[in-house]
């Protein structure tokens, strides 16, 4: 794999750097290609390699892009390259033309090259900005197969803790620390939030990141369609415990996702107020955890900042300026953009005051 | 700026002229850098204004601009340094005549007004935090008294500046360097005063009506 | 009457002996190692006499010149220490796996990463940047020194002293263990109480002001000092990236220096704005902050790009191709890098709408870019290609950025980076145009100017195993980076589970190897470089057939520049005087008005680094006694009218007569 390929490179670099410089072009390449033969070789590329489908949609958004993108970036490393070596100083036999500085022709094309491959993909992103967009339900759980009438998403309530995670799922009142399950091609909605600092829960087999905020609720939607066990993990620094806030992300066939539950609730104890209080103190490299019953209004009350008791909730505090709230919400929606669609009209940025 | 002449001076020798035989004197710089380092200032109040539009609202149960403001004595306050504003003006008319005493004297008068906005402010300041609305209370509160509080300091900058000035004034009458000075913190105080208009109107008229 | 341990507690804050980091031996053994190469070099100057020396014709010089050199040494000291970081984390991440936990704890590496970025971006890039511009700009507009040379001094030290506190922060206390960008909730006082963030906070306010202020200085100097003839169209490029950047600088760093005293009220006065509690929102920290942050890449890169054009140009022997098209992509740029910082956390759930918008603002910005790299491209064709060091580093450059490039539009579609973002496939990205753009470019600029500053080129051999060794040093280190990012591997972690993947960090770890090799080499360079000086020296000032008016007057130039203000007629000033048959003036001088040079800029910064370090360490009595002493200072300044002064038309003519001996000599 990697290693015999990359120190052979290295070595013919080397030689190269010391016999040719204009043997440039060969270095780069070989530098190149290395890392990229040797990951076609069989490396666990999962972003390239989903088990889901808008991972799968963002992994060949990728390639399109890379392909319209490359149609520009070849020629002009080709032409660099090529540039320099047929204009070097010692080619006389080469044109040499010291005054040419404009062509209108030759202008109007080096803008309008970038100028079409950023129309075309401009419009891939506007279309895909939405289509695949985390807070739209999904459509369909896998190419041409539309979700099934009737059928709706599995809800998973996502916290990040200082520094484990925590998923409750509240159709079925169990909970989980450190381990997230899902049954295959039904789609999942996961409702995120942070107790102390910003994470970011990603699992890459799955879907693509969204933030974990204190006091914000983000929202995901993904479904899983191969069963397997997958990594997942916050993507966003948060401290010391940072690196070991991983958990295990395992896509079920149905009747094993039931069994799942039924193990949780039969092993687990309840997740009460104080339970969660002391789960929430910062930790690191937590086992996992199973819970067979969980306070139901917890993690709305997580994201409300009021999971202690006597805190006031972040709702509740000024109703008063509700309306002007909103009203400036909207004036500065892109400065304070974060999106609060999925709560209740609840006013935005709102504080508990803590007695 | 390059003259004609200096120009026709070396292009006598025959062929375009190269180089100016005389020496080169750029107009001074000093206006425009501390037009654009005002300039920057500027944004600073800009996110702060930003900063507050954001979290103005967020009052944490705590009080809201409208039961906390007292127009009245905001009032006077802005009065007095819209006036020293114009005491400003009437210093710098008198820079332009080149009578450095009534100078001196219209900048004192300045200053004046410029204390007494300051003493009007912590006098504010010193109300709101006995009251329990300190900047601690809330982000509302925060935002506001970071937003004024900065004016503030700028304020009692340039009451440090132009006591300095008087000084330089008094000492070396309205030189050339001085009167640059002068004009210097001419564009600081007014500009504080428009400054001052966005925050009367912003934080204070419309904090007192909502 | 207090008792000793209050009185203790008044005069150092909250600094004990616990600051100090005897129980670490790898600080000590770091500590020792500064120490005794910062005492040699003391114990050198004072044995040789130096002090004198340097405080009068150096450390007070208000010359744009002398203030460039200082800022790229300053940046080339800095950059050691930068990389060594990197050196360290790299070992880290190959080290770390399963049972091993490498040799840096947590609270070791997450400092170390911290402090990478932001010395490698405000103590490493900037003064490279400032520095450059500084010495090339007021050359290349014919002046004699920038609008304001105290102001240019102080900015300097202001720069020194930003560094100095975080050098600081290595041997007393620490450092922020937040990230470069020190976002809340993270680094506020509830989750980060120790002076890590405050070391932080200060050192970017004071570099922050002389910043600003160079920024204010070099566009007053080239909107108002240009030489006559030169209307904007004529500018050399470089100029006009310069001009663009430093509108940048002083429209941007204002943010930087609002959001960071927010947090710093949040976290002294215990004001609400970034708390999680209380009304306050950390995700307006995050907007503020890259309101500044995007900006901020464009200040570093355009000066890059300035260098290019002009060492793309002079050493195909050509003007450069399109410079009407290349002034508007620049300014372009800098329009348009105000309208995408919001693709730095698409993944915050802005909505569609908002998330699209950005994307394609940000595509945007490839447009002109893309048109710059046809403009240098072209401008090779049918030109006559010297190879010389700087057009290495040129051609080095276009490969490597295009490829940077391609992956940042492709971070700029919001779906794509839902699953990139934040990975070591973004690292791999910013390295790739910040290393394949900003730092080749600089050394692009340093090899091309330094025979301007010093009067001997630099060694060409240790020029191409530096270049060579940064060139293959950096795909070695971070196309492995994109390989791992794609692989779903995420930045800032210190322990990895899956030791499939350590083969590409040993990689990396190679690749930052060769890239030291590229910095010794640099340093080998210099060094080869003065001790050959008298075989690389070059007596015409002119080394390079260059095509802008620095290169029409003597290497290293004298203080006053020129002994006449040039008149300009064309692009590319010193070419159409060389075409047309210019005839240096050997004549007819005249003395030369020159501001003085003054100590009050480093005494004025020295007093801010007393400043930072008693708010730093709450030592309340020396920050107030610092601001007084600063007002004072500024205020005592103020009534210093000795500022100026002539250079007597026989040290004129005295100089321009040696060097009317030289060019015959050569001639």
């Amino acid at each position: 794999m990697a290693p015999p390929s990359n120190a052979t490179v290295l070595q013919r670099s080397m030689r190269l750097v010391c016999n040719d410089r204009f043997k440039i072009v060969r270095l780069i390449k070989a530098a190149l290609t290395a890392p990229l033969l040797a990951s076609l070789a069989g490396c666990k590329m999962v972003v390239m390699s989903p088990a889901g489908d808008v991972a799968a949609q963002q992994r060949d958004l990728i390639l399109l892009a890379t392909g319209l993108m490359l149609l520009i970036i070849v020629p002009v490393i080709a032409l660099t390259l090529f540039f320099a070596w047929k204009y070097r100083a010692s080619n006389t036999a080469a044109t040499y033309d010291p005054t040419w500085r404009h062509s209108t022709r030759l202008e109007m094309a080096i803008w309008g090259a970038p100028l079409a491959i950023i129309l075309v993909l401009g419009s891939v992103t506007w279309a895909t900005s939405h289509t695949l967009d985390p807070y739209r339900p999904l459509d369909r759980v896998a190419p041409n197969r539309p979700v099934p009438a009737g059928v709706k998403p599995l809800e998973v309530d996502v916290v990040a803790l200082d520094w484990k995670w925590l998923f409750i799922y509240p159709e079925l009142g169990v909970a989980t620390v450190n381990e997230l399950a899902a049954p295959v091609d039904r789609p999942i909605e996961f409702k995120i939030t942070a107790s102390s600092v910003m994470n970011s829960f990603y699992v890459p087999a799955l879907a693509g990141q969204i933030y974990a905020m204190p006091g914000m609720q983000t929202q995901l939607h993904a479904v899983i369609n191969k069963p397997g066990v997958y990594d997942g993990f916050s993507a966003n620094y948060s401290g010391a415990g940072f690196s070991g806030m991983r958990f295990k992300f395992k896509g079920m066939a149905p009747a094993d996702f039931d069994r799942w539950v039924a193990d949780n609730r039969s092993a687990g104890a309840p997740l009460t107020r104080a339970g969660y209080l002391a789960l929430e103190r910062p930790s690191m490299d937590d086992p996992v955890r199973r819970y067979a019953s969980v306070d139901p209004a917890l993690f709305l009350d997580i994201v409300e900042r009021c999971a202690e008791p006597g805190q006031v909730c972040k709702g509740q505090t000024m109703r008063r300026a509700a309306a002007a709230s909103r009203a400036l919400a909207s004036a500065t929606r892109v400065l304070c953009s974060t999106d609060r669609r999925s709560l209740p009209p609840r006013p935005v940025s709102q504080a508990p005051l803590q007695y | 700026m390059t003259t004609a002449s200096q120009l026709r001076a070396v292009g006598e020798r025959g062929g375009p002229a190269f180089y100016l035989t005389e020496e080169h004197h750029p107009e001074n710089s000093t206006l425009l850098g501390f037009w654009i380092y005002l300039m920057s200032d500027c944004l600073i109040f800009a996110v702060l204004f930003a900063t507050y539009g954001v979290l103005g609202r967020n009052y944490a149960g705590g009080p809201s601009g409208g039961e906390l403001f007292e127009l009245p004595v905001v009032a006077v306050n802005t009065a007095m340094l819209l006036f020293s504003s114009i005491t400003y003006g009437m210093a710098m008319i008198a820079v332009q005549n080149r009578r450095a005493k009534e100078t001196l004297v219209w900048l004192a008068v300045t200053g004046l007004f410029g204390c007494g906005f300051l003493g009007l402010e912590l006098n504010e300041f010193a109300h709101l935090i006995a009251e329990g609305a300190g900047p601690q209370r809330s982000a509302f509160l925060s935002s506001f008294f970071t937003l004024v509080g900065t004016h503030g300091l700028h304020v009692t900058f340039g009451v440090i500046w132009l006591v300095t000035l008087m000084v330089q004034v008094s000492r070396r009458g309205l030189t050339e360097t001085n009167r640059r000075r002068l004009m210097c913190l001419s564009l600081f105080w007014h500009f504080l005063d428009v400054v001052w208009i966005g925050v009367f109107s912003f934080v204070y008229l419309l904090g007192a009506m909502a | 009457m207090p008792n000793s341990s209050e009185l203790t507690k008044f005069i150092f804050g909250r600094l004990t002996w616990d600051a100090l980091p005897l129980h670490e031996p790898i600080l000590l053994v770091t500590f020792a190692a500064v120490a005794i190469g910062g005492l040699t070099v003391l114990g050198l100057i004072t044995r040789y006499k130096l002090w004198g020396y340097l405080w009068r014709e150096w450390f007070t010089s208000v010359d744009h010149k002398k203030i460039g050199i200082m800022y790229v040494i300053l940046a080339l000291v800095m950059l050691l220490r930068g990389f060594a970081d990197a050196l360290m984390m790299r070992g880290q991440q190959a080290m770390s796996f399963g049972a091993s936990h490498g040799y840096l704890p947590p609270h070791h590496y997450d400092q170390v990463f911290t402090a990478h970025g932001v010395i490698m971006i405000f103590f490493v890039a900037m003064p490279l940047v400032t520095g450059l511009m500084n010495f090339v700009v007021p050359m290349q507009i014919g002046a004699r020194d920038v609008s304001f040379p105290f102001l240019n001094n102080f900015s300097f030290w202001m720069t020194v002293g930003g560094a100095v506190t975080v050098m600081m922060s290595l041997f007393v206390g620490e450092f922020a263990r937040t990230g470069w960008l020190a976002y809340p909730p993270l680094s506020g006082l509830a989750f980060s109480p120790d002076v890590g963030v405050d070391y932080y906070i200060w050192s970017l306010q004071i570099a922050g002001v002389g910043t600003l202020l160079s920024g204010v200085n070099l566009i007053a100097t080239i909107v108002k000092m240009r030489a006559p003839g030169m209307t904007l169209m004529k500018m050399p490029v470089f100029t006009w990236t310069a001009l663009c950047t430093n509108v940048l600088i002083v429209a941007s760093f204002p943010v930087l220096t609002a959001v960071l005293a927010l947090l710093s009220l949040d976290r002294y006065m215990g004001t609400n704005f970034f708390t999680n509690d209380l009304g306050g929102d950390p995700m307006m920290y995050v907007n503020l902050i890259w309101i500044w942050g995007h900006p901020e890449v464009y200040i570093l890169i355009l000066p890059a790009f300035g260098v290019f054009s002009e060492v793309v140009s002079t050493f195909s022997g050509k003007p450069l191709f399109g410079y009407t098209s290349m002034v508007y992509a620049t300014v372009a740029i800098t329009v348009a890098s105000y309208l995408v910082w919001l693709h730095h956390f698409f993944t915050m759930g802005s909505g569609a709408d908002v998330n699209a918008f950005f994307g394609i603002t940000t595509m945007i910005i490839s447009i002109p870019t893309g048109a710059k790299i046809f403009n240098w491209l072209f401008t090779m064709y049918r030109g006559r290609v010297r190879f010389e060091l700087p057009m290495l580093w040129t051609i080095g450059f276009m490969v490597t950025f295009v490829i940077g490039g391609m992956t940042g539009v492709l971070l700029a579609v919001p779906p794509a980076d839902f699953v990139l973002h934040n990975s070591l496939f973004l690292i791999a990205h910013f390295h790739n145009v910040i290393i394949g753009g900003v730092v080749f470019g600089m050394f692009a600029g340093i090899t091309y100017w330094f025979p301007k500053a010093f009067g001997f080129k630099l060694d060409p051999f240790w020029g191409k195993m530096s270049f060579w060794c940064w060139l293959v040093g950096f795909y070695l280190a971070f196309m492995p980076l994109y390989v791992l990012g794609l692989m779903g591997v995420t930045r800032r972690l210190s322990h990895f589970d899956d030791p499939s993947l350590r083969i590409w960090f040993v990689i990396a770890a190679l690749g930052a190897v060769i890239i030291l090799m590229g910095i010794v080499s640099f340093i080998v360079q210099i060094a080869v470089s003065i001790m050959r000086r008298e075989e690389l020296r070059d007596l015409t000032g002119d080394p390079w057939d260059g095509r802008t008016l620095e290169w029409s007057t003597a290497s290293p130039p004298p203080d006053y520049n020129f002994a006449f203000t040039p008149v300009i007629h064309d692009q590319d000033a010193w070419s159409d005087m060389k075409a047309r048959g210019y005839q240096r003036p050997v004549a007819g001088f005249i003395p030369i008005h020159m501001p003085r040079n003054t100590g009050a800029g480093a005494i004025l910064a020295g007093i801010s680094v007393a400043v930072g370090v008693g708010l730093i360490w709450h030592m309340w009595w020396l920050a107030a006694g610092g601001l007084v002493a600063i007002i004072a200072v500024a205020i005592g300044h103020s009534f210093n009218q000795d500022r100026d002064f002539h250079i007597p038309v026989e040290d004129v003519i005295r100089a321009e007569g040696a060097r009317t001996e030289v060019l015959r000599s050569v001639a």
